[in-house]
């Protein structure tokens, strides 16, 4: 145990040294990691209600909170990696403030967004009880190179879970899954097939192939989504119980998708202790997390930032807020968080935007942005590669007017380091990675 | 940026296997293509050929993208249909580009890891071997266009032909095999490159080179440009390759973390 406790010291030593600096969340469990990398798996086995993984390209976080805030709302205690950290080692750093040098973790079943490839080295030191897994899109194609090989290590994942594994039935490279998993629970989550053609696709159609794999009849253990309209929902298990209609605080159809998908998890974690009002409370209650349609007030006005990773998000993002169009900014960088190939820009359609114009182009890839609008015919009054003066000249331009900025990951926390420093906001700029 | 004039003439474009081949952005390419024809003040026909679709009686400028193994596998059996006529076109001076995977099949061969020969168009005199370390980054070519920049992102290492033409020299980045600065090969008005970015809308000169001949083949008349104003991809381009060259003439580091 000795060697135990020194890991646990010296990470929470680094933990504190790191939140003294407002430094990023991942150090501590690194060096913590290095001194005992079995931490993670002796702590992680003392959890008796289940250890949950979430992943897939798109929605991880937002799922993981919703799905957090559900299992706590019935009595139980939570815990997650909240801070969009999704690395084993996030998961060791928030681990290091929770538990005391004996390595005790004292919570009743463990919610952990992991990335897919993270979530597989992860998984060989601990065995996930319950794998939920959402979407396979193209993301940080530099680093997973191919969307094949993506799905190959969600379906790995899977085969690694003990018990329960919850699959998107409207993504073929998800609910195929099923077919090379054995002696598991099988539980899917979509959109109710009664309503799937009203609804806009949620993902690209070109790198799906036609072929003739479809996903099993829906069982009363499936959660199927039946929106009401924009804002309400209903999630529907079997004829007879559901959750809702209700409303969330963030806005879109993804989100009500992440909301069935963490539903249908929370049931089968639960199993007869899920209570349908419980969850709706939570769901009611959740907010939406770092970057994902968050609203900052700035003089009284909304700013919204939206953070766009890939190209499926991006369509969903100009979905979701295109239709109330407001004066916008597009700020893309090309560091190795936000994917250092910027051509997934041209497999997003901007067309949403061509009747009110960009106000503002930014970034490191700002006249690359600028470009991609010019072919879809979008007019940008300005292009200010540096995001302090682009910001600036934005919000003054548009001064008491609704303003809503799309960015990337480092655009992202650049600017919520410069609307902290100009609002006062404490704490905005701690958050995240 | 409307032809407001009477169309000086009508070119169709074919995008080849647009579900299949048509990674990392390369259908920006055919967007741009389309988008230049028509400021140019011709009219342009976007013709999408899938597996198994007859191809069309007309077709003055070709485009092909990257995919998948799983995508090259579903294209080879209609790129055996469709061989002739491709190889017609070519000798005949129909001007295409093609990227990535579509570039390693208009080759000879592509040898897998386990040594198994496929055989290829054999449009451009290449030989390309998979091997298991990508090549990725950011790319700087010279070519007889100018400046080229792009982003490369293959495993398929790729030799020319004694007599093959390159489509470029790389200044900075990997190239067809990161030994011999050459990257990609142009054959007549054929370009084969491993450059997504995608690679056309920030490289114009390259586009309006495919549109000159193709607006040639397709009026039997000199091209005839309209007035386009490409300020934002020359900035793009020059502040794209200047950073990159300040990131060192060398090849990149892989950025691959795994
Ligand atoms: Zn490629």
């Amino acid at each position: 145990m000795l060697r135990t406790s020194a890991a646990i010291a010296a990470g929470k030593a680094l933990r504190y040294a790191a939140r003294l600096r407002g430094g990023g969340s991942a150090l501590p469990g690194l060096v913590a990691e290095r001194v005992d990398p079995q931490l993670l798996a002796r702590t992680l086995a003392g959890v008796p209600g289940g250890i949950v993984v979430v992943s897939g390209t798109n929605g991880k976080t937002t799922t993981t909170k919703m799905l957090a805030a559900i299992i706590t709302a019935h009595g139980k205690r939570v815990f997650t990696n909240p801070t969009g950290s999704n690395f084993t080692r996030g998961v060791l750093s928030a681990m290091l403030g929770e538990i005391g040098l004996r390595g005790r973790l004292t919570a009743d079943v463990a919610v952990l967004e992991l990335d897919e490839w993270h979530a597989l080295q992860f998984a060989k030191l601990v065995t996930p009880t319950h794998a939920l897994l959402l979407n396979v899109a193209r993301d940080q194609l530099d680093r997973f190179a191919e969307i094949d090989t993506t799905a190959k290590l969600l379906a790995t994942l899977a085969g690694q879970t003990s018990r329960v594994v919850v699959l998107n039935r409207d993504d073929s490279f998800v609910f195929r899954i099923a077919e090379t998993l054995q002696g598991k629970e099988i539980r899917y989550f979509g959109i109710d097939p009664e309503v799937a053609d009203q609804v806009p696709a949620l993902h690209e159609a070109d790198v799906r192939f036609e072929d003739d794999s479809a996903p099993p009849a829906p069982t009363p253990a499936d959660g199927l989504l039946h929106p009401v309209d924009a804002h309400d929902f209903t999630i529907r298990f079997g004829a007879v119980d559901q959750v809702g209609p209700l409303s969330l605080r963030q806005r879109g159809l993804a989100a009500m998708v992440n909301a069935t998908a963490a539903t249908t998890m929370a049931r089968a974690v639960l199993g007869d202790a899920f209570r349908a009002d419980a969850t709706e409370r939570a769901l009611r209650a959740v907010t939406a997390p770092f970057g994902r349609g968050e609203v900052i007030d700035i003089d009284g006005h909304p700013l919204e930032l939206v953070l766009v990773k890939n190209p499926a998000g991006f369509t969903v993002a100009l979905g979701t807020y295109g239709s109330e169009p407001v004066a916008t900014m597009i700020a893309i960088n090309d560091d190795y968080a936000d994917g250092q190939d910027v051509s997934w820009l041209y497999d997003v359609s901007f067309a949403s935007l061509r009747e009110h114009g960009v106000a503002m182009t930014s970034g490191v890839r700002a006249y690359d942005m600028a470009l991609r609008l010019d072919y879809d015919e979008v007019l940008v009054e300005q292009i200010e590669p540096d995001l302090a003066g682009a910001l600036d000249a934005f919000l003054t331009a548009y001064r008491g007017q609704p303003t809503r900025i799309f960015c990337t990951y480092t655009a992202m926390m650049a600017l919520r380091k410069l609307l902290a420093a100009r609002f006062g906001l404490a704490g905005f700029a701690q958050e995240g990675e | 940026m409307q032809p407001t004039s009477a169309s000086k003439g009508r070119i169709v474009l074919v995008h080849l296997y647009p579900r299949e081949m048509s990674i990392y952005g390369d259908l920006g390419n055919t967007r741009c293509l389309a988008a230049r024809i028509r400021r140019h003040g011709y009219e342009c026909v976007v013709h999408d050929h899938h597996p198994g679709m007859p191809f069309p009686q007309d077709a003055h400028l070709l485009m092909g993208g990257g995919g998948q193994d799983s995508g090259q596998s579903r294209v080879e059996d209609d790129l055996a249909v469709i061989g002739d006529r491709l190889r017609g076109l070519a000798t005949d001076g129909t001007p295409m580009v093609m990227i990535c995977g579509m570039y390693q099949m208009f080759g000879h061969a592509f040898i897998t890891s386990e040594g198994v020969e496929l055989p290829g168009l054999g449009i451009l005199d290449v030989t390309t071997r998979g091997q298991s370390t990508r090549m990725i980054g950011g790319i700087v070519l010279d070519t007889e266009w100018g400046e080229v920049v792009g982003f490369e992102n293959h495993s398929g290492a790729t030799v020319l032909g004694p007599d093959q033409a390159p489509f470029g020299r790389v200044r900075v980045g990997h190239g067809n095999n990161g030994q011999d600065h050459t990257e990609g090969a142009r054959t007549d008005n054929v370009i084969g490159s491993y450059l997504h970015g995608p690679v056309l809308p920030a490289n114009p000169a390259v586009a309006d080179a495919l549109i000159t001949a193709a607006a040639e083949r397709a009026t039997g008349r000199a091209f005839e440009p309209g007035p386009i104003d490409d300020s934002l991809a020359d900035e793009a381009r020059t502040r794209q390759i200047a950073r990159l060259r300040a990131r060192g003439t060398g090849k990149l580091k892989d950025t691959a973390v795994h």
